[in-house]
């Protein structure tokens, strides 16, 4: 029986599928007639913002994706970069948030398992794994639910496949209500001259299909992920895919196993829009046509139509152009895994994608249209306000230790232990740090001396407040964690997550943000080599806080010399390294104004990247130089929460002085950037600022000293370290098991 | 010595078993497929961690009915040394290899920490490189850890010295009864345990207290496996 693929096309079906009517008279003057309905499901597929970063891609073209390690850039499915030795390290953030608001397991899962396939689509076998999580306030309805579903989806798919998932973060906030986010980063390592891209080459080669059987879960799944939400969202649950870790890990092997053999020309990944956009993306940047014939598609399930098949999102699943002479070789590999191997088409000469279903041609579409010459916006944006700064004299005071205490038990500063416990951190038993730290930092399998440090940073807040300092700020802190555990930063992802950008408020954030990421990005030589657009981001007219994730990996030359943020003894000299002369200024937008005293006013500090370049340079060489014991850098909650941190990961407490004549509160809370703390002997200081600090305009005063069970912040009460450990463990676990 | 690491698709910690045990020997453990009917001769076959055909079924389930099992059991009925961790304790389980069953955490969630373990019986073909009760560290990584046997079980394997590994300290992860984390099948030549010993083994791991039970049992399955009382 033949399956019908006249469905009529009206407005209301064009509006259906996220088209515009200028988008649609488009496709007319492209197509020179009435598209078919399939034909209109590629269009809406290839169209939509998560595919053609429509939106936004005016601005990605002014970030910095260049420099001396950067193999490969954005616009493969992960940036490859150098780190010597014929190695080379494959990364990519992307996200997922619209499908793990609806179904946070499999949402959470398969954002994890998309992420996946895109580094190891590239020949690297994936080494290590981040996902940066944000939800609403932790009093409304939803949370929890999404919490405990995220999480588990997460560990549920990256454990059973076999990744460590080394940092990450988590943070809630009201604006996060009515869309989280999931934004998942992974990275492997793979041999500089195995690199594989999708890029097709040569006419009339088999078009192979290859992993798992394609279903009618995820239809239109990218398209659901261009809309804003309202009420009825619920209903959308069907485009959610199902992930299946297990065929993804037999996938793993099967695909390096195939590349080794020497069979693989192009490979592809089957992401958002499923088999759609990895064809036109193989044949649109190979210059070639594509020819699929749907009745060669392993289905499983009857009846699906041509457009089901073409807009599935069934996970684990590859296309690949392979070298004819090896099909046989090939073909037995993937059997060998219990996977589907189907020739589903060739590559021709004539840049049309033509689709064939039961004898009939369904679709016949210009190739280079749908893909990388899709439609493009510039959309109006308007400039963000900016905020008026705090009066000096506006100094909300508290009690230091009881301040201190609360922000390290509170939802946003507390211990995320009880996520990450449930995530494989060590598996591969390469893992050197886990979350917990500055970075987490896997060992380079088959090197001596080498590893790789990996943190994802942004801060939502400071966004809101100046997209711009935000955008330069996320990036700084990434390269300020990486530097912390002595890693040379090398390059990163950025994952950029806004509302609407059809409002031009939204759009001026996105703007902004991404100046100040290409600002930060060029003054630190810290490139952008892959990423992610999610736009949208909104219900009923509600926008998340603008959150620019920047996912970032760094060298480490020598692990046996990398710091930790622990201290390492009793008595050591602690150094508060890039400070300013009042050691802390800045509160405005800082958590103790927002989380002691409800306060979310004024700018965000400003970050001065010369200096943030110098001081980071400066420790960096401070850890290859084995003198500092311990680093940490200071972020959220300022000097008071990062040496809180310092004693908790250690036991070992600290004594803390104060500046006469100042208020404590913005030396201890104030959110100042470009800063470290450091420990060092106390019998090497003077020959320390004799020899290192002197003479490098780096102001780094000695402003403690390590010791006892007891932190003493100048003249506030000393708390014991157990008492900090107990209220920075507890809201975790109290929050999900109550 | 030589070793064998069973690799079968789902299975994940077959890189870190392999790692741990040229790391430990000297020399590469060849590799078992699933469909495998024989073993080559060695003296130590390890049935790694992982979610082997995806733990669809009950852990282990898929695994322990595929032909390579029915190899790894004629081996072990003939003395040799066989160690199963982590979803290879459970396959070895399923398999009807060790006695009990492993069930859910108790918490309902993945857990991966490090635990202490005592060390209750020193005196098997795994453990004769520790002193009697000592306590060393392990990390753990699993969804279904949760140790439980029959009371009848439960007394003979205690009473006969089967259970080598228990939680320490405070410290088990899973519920599991009795604190078991690992024990041996009655002739003392099969183990199974829940933690990770092969993710501490040198100092990039932060210790190495996993690597006397390698070291032990690679010692060869010439010597009599020596059970407390068998």
């Amino acid at each position: 029986m033949t399956i019908s693929n006249d469905v009529k096309i009206t407005d209301e079906l064009i509006a259906s599928h996220g088209l515009k009517p200028d988008e649609y008279q488009r496709i007319l003057d492209l197509v020179g007639r009435e598209p078919t309905f399939t034909e209109l499901g590629i269009f809406s597929a290839m169209w939509n913002e998560h595919c053609s970063y429509k939106s936004s891609k005016k601005w990605l073209r002014t970030l910095p994706t260049k420099g001396d390690v950067v193999i490969q850039g954005p616009g493969e499915n992960a940036g490859v970069v150098d780190i010597g030795d014929g190695d080379c390290v494959v990364f990519k953030m992307e996200s997922h948030n619209h499908p793990s608001y609806i179904e946070p397991y499999q949402g959470a899962a398969t954002g994890v398992g998309g992420i996946l396939r895109d580094v190891f689509t590239m020949g690297a076998r994936p080494i290590a794994a981040m996902n940066a999580l944000r939800f609403g306030a932790p009093d409304h309805p939803k949370t929890k639910h999404l919490v405990a579903g995220v999480v588990s989806g997460v560990g549920g798919y990256g454990n059973s496949f076999g990744v460590p998932t080394v940092g990450g973060e988590v943070n809630f906030d009201a604006r996060y209500n009515g869309n989280i986010l999931v934004n998942a980063f992974a990275a492997g390592l793979a041999k500089t001259d195995a690199i594989f891209l999708s890029e097709a080459k040569g006419v009339g080669l088999p078009v192979v299909y290859l992993g798992a059987k394609t279903g009618r879960d995820g239809v239109g799944g990218a398209t659901m992920a261009s809309a804003e939400f309202d009420d009825k969202i619920d209903e959308k649950r069907p485009t959610v895919q199902v992930g299946d870790p297990f065929t993804e890990k037999c996938l793993l092997e099967a695909c390096l196993e195939l590349m080794a053999s020497g069979a693989v020309i192009a490979i592809q990944d089957m992401g958002a829009a499923g088999l759609t956009c990895s064809a036109v993306e193989m044949g649109a940047k190979g210059d070639l046509g594509i020819e699929l014939d749907l009745d060669k598609v392993p289905v499983r399930e009857e009846r699906m139509t041509a457009y089901e098949m073409m807009l599935s999102e069934s996970q684990e699943r590859m296309l690949m152009v392979l070298r004819p002479e090896k099909e046989e070789e090939a073909e037995a590999i993937f059997r060998k895994w219990g996977l589907d191997f189907a020739i589903v088409g060739k590559t021709t000469d004539d840049l049309r994608f033509r689709i064939i279903h039961q004898g009939a041609e369904v679709a016949n579409l210009p190739i280079k249209d749908l893909g990388d010459q899709a439609p493009e916006y510039d959309r109006p944006w308007v400039e963000p306000k900016k905020r008026e700064p705090l009066a000096a004299d506006d100094i909300p005071q508290a009690d230091v230790a009881d301040a201190l205490l609360k922000l390290l038990g509170s939802a946003n500063m507390s211990s995320r232990r009880w996520v990450w416990e449930q995530y494989d951190t060590l598996i591969q038993g390469n893992s050197l740090q886990l979350p917990g730290g500055d970075a987490g930092v896997v060992r380079v399998e088959g090197h001596a001396t080498k590893a790789l440090a990996f943190s994802s940073d942004v801060t939502p807040r400071y966004c809101e407040a100046d997209p711009y300092e935000g955008g330069k700020q996320a990036v700084a802190e990434c390269w300020r964690n990486l530097t912390a555990t002595g890693a040379e930063p090398l390059a990163a992802t950025d994952n950029l997550n806004f509302g609407n950008p059809e409002r031009p408020e939204i759009m001026g954030q996105l703007v902004k943000a991404v100046g100040g990421i290409g600002e930060a990005c060029r003054a630190l030589g810290f490139p952008i080599v892959s990423g992610n657009v999610s736009l949208y981001n909104e219900t009923n007219g509600q926008g998340i806080l603008p959150t620019p994730t920047i996912g970032g990996v760094g060298l480490i030359r020598d692990w046996s010399k990398m710091a930790r943020i622990g201290f390492a003894a009793e008595d050591e000299a602690i150094l508060l390294v890039g400070a300013p002369s009042a050691w802390g200024t800045h509160l405005a937008q800082s958590v103790y104004m927002r989380d002691i005293h409800n306060r979310t006013d004024g700018p965000p500090p400003p970050v001065d990247l010369a200096h943030e370049k110098k001081v980071g340079d400066f420790v960096r060489t401070l850890i290859a130089d084995g003198i500092v014991t311990a680093v940490h850098d200071l972020s959220d909650g300022g000097l008071a929460v990062a040496v809180a941190e310092m004693a908790m990961a250690s036991g070992i407490g600290a004594t803390v002085n104060q500046l006469k004549g100042l208020s404590p509160i913005p030396t201890f809370f104030g959110e100042d950037q470009g800063r470290y703390l450091v420990t060092i002997p106390r019998d090497k200081v003077d020959w320390f600022f004799e020899e290192r600090v002197k003479d490098t305009g780096i102001f780094a005063p000695w402003i403690g000293t390590t010791g006892g069970r007891e932190l003493k912040l100048g003249e506030a009460r000393a708390i014991s370290v157990s008492e900090l450990t107990d209220a920075h463990e507890g809201w975790f676990p109290k929050f999900m098991e109550n | 010595m030589k070793s064998a690491v069973v690799v079968l698709p789902g299975l994940n910690r077959d890189r870190d078993m392999i790692a741990a045990l040229t790391k430990i020997s000297g020399k590469a453990p060849v590799t078992v497929w699933q469909t495998d009917t024989e073993i080559p001769d060695v003296d130590l076959i390890a049935i790694p961690g992982g979610f082997s055909y995806g733990d669809y079924l009950r852990c282990g389930a898929i695994a322990a009915r595929m032909p390579v099992m029915r190899a790894i059991a004629d081996k072990a009925a003939k003395g040799v040394t066989v160690i199963g961790v982590c979803n290879g304790f459970q396959i070895l389980v399923e398999a009807g290899m060790l006695p009990g069953a492993l069930m859910r955490n108790a918490s309902l969630k993945f857990v991966c920490r490090e635990v202490k373990l005592q060390v209750t019986n020193a005196n098997t073909a795994f453990t004769r490189g520790y002193k009697p009760n000592q306590i060393i560290r392990s990390p753990v990584a699993h969804h279904d850890g949760n140790y439980f046997a029959d009371a009848d079980t439960l007394a003979r394997i205690e009473g006969e010295g089967q259970v080598v590994f228990r939680y320490a300290e405070g410290t088990n992860p899973n519920g599991s009864i009795n604190d078991i984390a690992g024990i041996v099948n009655d002739r003392g030549n099969v183990l199974g345990l829940m933690p990770h010993p092969e993710n501490l083994i040198e100092a990039a791991h932060g210790g190495s207290d996993g690597r006397a039970l390698f070291e032990s049992a690679l010692g060869g399955s010439s010597r009599q496996p020596a059970l407390a009382g068998a």
